[in-house]
């Protein structure tokens, strides 16, 4: 019988990481000077379960990597072994190399043994020539094998009187020898005292054996448990011989025992058994989908609400028999109470996928603890709103553009000591990494109290690469936004912390992409600020419907500034025929939303109509359209998983009423008007 | 069927006894430190309890002491999963009265092998 063990193998692979996680932050709390018995534990465990979970399934390599880190740890925890900034680094490496491995092994991938043979190496090293002097010492046995065939061996065993209260059966012991082979059990009752003395849950009885088997001692394990606590004497005799035993007949466990086979059970078990395994392993097959965890009060309160819709539902149908005019008003009240469950239910359905920010978070103090001993510099961090949540997609993908906002910072932002103390600022540069909700949305900010942006520099490398017209005059805000454009670096030597071409312009894009946006706001001389803003989730949106002809569009509430009726002659052509309007003192574009989407308005004329002015990219643009309908939130269906991609739609959602609407993508038809203002 | 208390604070760990106990008919109730473990334990009827040595709150050993301490497991057989094979671990388990030790890592046929010895 053998059970599938790929079936935990996901449960490993996230409880191993989060292991790393929490044994990355320990050691960077070490490193700080915090050396406290709790988290040396804390990583020790990691260590620990990480070692004994990989043996379990089969990832020896990753087992045989953990052992030495244990074995280290295991010396510092109990003080053999000092914990010196060279050893918390080598630690640290540990856990990449373990992550490393544990990604490979989890993609099934092949393991880079360069990397872990060199710090493994480096490890033993350490151990070696460390004060720890606990090696690992194998398990002394006394192995002497024998030669097979049938032996007898006469064992002694004495326990002592507290055996039966560690759980330790005699019979147990017993039955375990019985299956290597035949065995004679006598009972020596010679030291049970008097009734009246007897203490029932000690054990007074020692036993003598007979054992006729082919099995060698090393291999009899039977007594290894209580080994430590029992006289015991195992020796060899040749075959027949006879032993001299005092029989004594009456006492409990003294009958001739067999060996059992034990196959009526086995074979009952091992079918069950083989039925949860084929269950199982359809289960595995079924793909790695991702998994989250949720908080179980998260799905008691989801289950609340599903009891609060049943009870609802039992109202409606209540009041649907027999239905009359009447009941008109328990009618309206029920479908309010309707309205409001669903509403419930929709956001806590969404809470299952919030994970606290920490997960994105997490990564941050081991970056800035290698970017600042690389740079030189010393660099204090400070998080908070840790347990802000977030829906697990954004998060997944804030992650990048995070980690670049924080190199950036560290990189450009802090000075080097020296440059800060003439300043007159502390050496050690802060970074404060916060979040919270505000709105609708989740609010990120990486600040620090370096430099600040440093405008000259930035304007005149904007020039130098044409991006700024020579003459052209900027705002400090418009200068700061330079910095988003592609093709824009100004460390001048492309370093290997930030500046590899993957730039700020990304980190806009990709924050964009999800449906946020980043302000900088900067001081010369006392720092610069990051304001990262992303909605808090991406399958719901507040949607403003707009009307055009028969079709309906929805255009995300978050982009409109405001909607306006335009008077025509504040409308004018172009040479290449696009239209621009006038709106509080500048031109903007003018896009007719039946134009683009080939659909019959009730209206051309632009006083007949409604100007939809909207905001993206930082960029504004006015959409005509013929009226506008309600406020409401929108699930957004993908179009490119139904359909196929379409410039200026971001996706679609279906109405009350079954019909579909087209979500409108305004930076992109923002990009689309200006192309046009442009050409 | 026996029923068998299995204590790991680490998920896969526990999944894996909990399963393979289960896969054999027995009843299992589950805990992820030792704290819990004893809360499960006063409630019941344990007939076994399989746990793991290190972990947080309340480590495997503390909670075998606790239980001996209560008057329904003075002779409940308890086994230690331990990788600390040969280590000062199993003597201080079994000075807080551990029945043994099952040393990691297993395979479930071992794993169950060991606990149809000690229920019989």
């Amino acid at each position: 019988m053998s059970i599938n063990l790929e079936q935990f193998h996901q449960t490993f692979f996230e409880e191993s990481f989060e292991g790393l996680d929490s044994m990355e932050s320990g050691l960077l709390n070490l490193q700080a000077g915090g050396m406290d018995a709790d988290t040396i534990n804390t990583i020790f465990r990691a260590a620990h379960s990480i070692k004994g979970g990989s043996g379990t399934f089969g990832f020896s390599e990753v087992a045989k990597f953990t052992h030495v880190l244990e074995t280290l740890l295991n010396e510092m925890r109990d003080g053999r072994r000092a914990v010196t900034p060279d050893a918390v680094n080598l630690l640290l490496q540990s856990v990449d190399v373990l992550r490393e491995m544990l990604t490979a092994v989890r993609g099934k991938d092949a393991i880079n043994h360069a990397r872990a043979n060199q710090v493994h190496g480096q490890l033993e090293q350490m151990l070696q020539a460390g004060a720890g002097t606990a090696g690992a010492v194998p398990p002394a046995t006394s192995a002497h094998t024998h030669a097979p065939g049938t032996q007898d061996w006469k064992i002694s065993f004495r326990p002592q009187s507290h055996l039966l209260k560690t759980g330790n059966d005699p019979l147990r012991i017993f039955r375990e020898l019985g299956e290597h082979g035949s065995l004679r059990i006598d009972a020596d009752l010679s030291q049970l005292p008097a009734f009246d003395r007897l203490d029932p849950e000690s054990c007074y009885l020692g036993w003598n054996l007979v054992l006729e088997s082919m099995a060698a001692e090393s291999t009899i394990e039977a007594f290894d448990w209580v080994r430590e606590e029992s006289a015991l004497n195992i020796t060899s005799m040749q075959p027949g011989t006879p032993v001299s035993m005092a029989s004594v007949a009456n006492a409990s466990p003294a009958a001739v025992m067999t060996a059992k086979t034990e196959g009526e059970a086995a074979a009952s078990t091992a079918s069950a058994v083989n039925a949860a395994e084929s269950r199982a392993t359809t289960r595995a097959s079924a793909g790695e989908t991702a998994s989250i965890r949720v908080d179980i009060s998260k799905v008691d309160e989801l289950i609340n609400m599903v009891g609060e819709l049943v009870i609802t539902q039992n109202i409606l149908g209540q009041i649907g028999q027999n239905f009359d005019m009447s009941k008109l008003h328990k009618l309206t009240q029920a479908l309010s109470e309707l309205d409001r469950n669903t509403r419930e239910l929709q956001e806590s359905v969404m809470r299952i996928r919030m994970l606290p920010i920490s997960f994105a978070f997490n990564r941050v103090p081991r970056l800035v603890h290698d970017l600042s001993s690389k740079l030189g510099k010393k660099v204090e961090l400070k998080m908070s709103g840790e347990s802000t949540e977030l829906d697990k997609t954004v998060m997944e993908r804030i992650v990048d553009p995070l980690v670049h906002l924080v190199r950036n910072t560290c990189d450009h932002g802090i000075e080097m000591p020296d440059v800060r103390r003439a300043a007159g600022k502390p050496e050690t540069g802060t970074l404060t990494l916060s979040a919270c909700h505000k709105g609708g949305n989740v609010v990120i900010e990486i600040a620090d109290d370096g430099a600040g942006l440093n405008q000259e520099k930035i304007l005149k490398k904007a020039r130098e690469r044409g991006l700024v017209k020579p003459d052209q005059q900027l705002s400090a805000d418009e200068i700061h936004d330079l910095i988003f454009l592609p093709g824009f670096s100004t460390a001048e030597q492309v370093s290997d912390v930030s500046g590899r071409g993957v730039g700020m312009d990304v980190v806009r894009k990709n924050i964009q992409g999800l449906g946020g946006n980043v302000e900088i706001f900067s001081e010369p001389g006392k720092g610069a600020r990051f304001t990262v803003r992303l909605p808090l989730t991406l399958a719901i949106m507040d949607g403003q419907s707009v009307a055009v002809g028969k079709e309906f569009y929805i255009v995300p509430l978050v982009s409109i500034i405001v909607s306006t009726i335009v008077k025509n002659e504040h409308v004018s052509t172009m040479a290449n025929g696009g239209e621009v309007f006038k709106f509080r003192d500048e031109y903007l574009p003018l896009m007719r939303l039946y134009d683009l989407y080939g659909a019959t308005p009730r209206t051309t004329d632009i006083s007949q109509g409604l100007m939809v002015v909207v905001e993206g990219d930082g960029r504004r643009a006015g959409l005509f359209v013929d009226e506008l309908l309600g406020q409401q939130q929108v699930v957004i269906k993908s179009l490119e998983a139904n359909y196929k991609r379409v410039e200026g739609i971001s996706g679609a959602t279906i109405l009350g009423d079954g019909s579909v609407a087209l979500i409108l993508d305004i930076p992109g038809l923002i990009r689309i008007a200006h192309q046009k203002k442009v050409a | 069927m026996a029923t068998i208390l299995a204590v790991d604070d680490s998920a896969s760990m526990r999944q894996m006894v909990a399963f393979t106990l289960k896969g054999a008919g027995y009843d299992v109730v589950e805990a992820d430190d030792g704290v819990n473990a004893l809360k499960a334990a006063k409630g019941k009827k344990i007939d076994l309890v399989v746990t793991d040595v290190n972990m947080p709150n309340m480590d495997g050993i503390s909670l075998i002491k606790e239980l001996r301490r209560l008057p329904e497991y003075k002779f409940t057989p308890m086994l230690m999963l331990t990788t600390e094979a040969g280590d000062g671990k199993k003597q201080e388990g079994k000075a807080a009265g551990a029945t043994g030790w099952i040393v990691k890592p297993f395979n479930p046929d071992q794993l169950l092998a060991t606990i149809k010895k000690v229920l019989g």
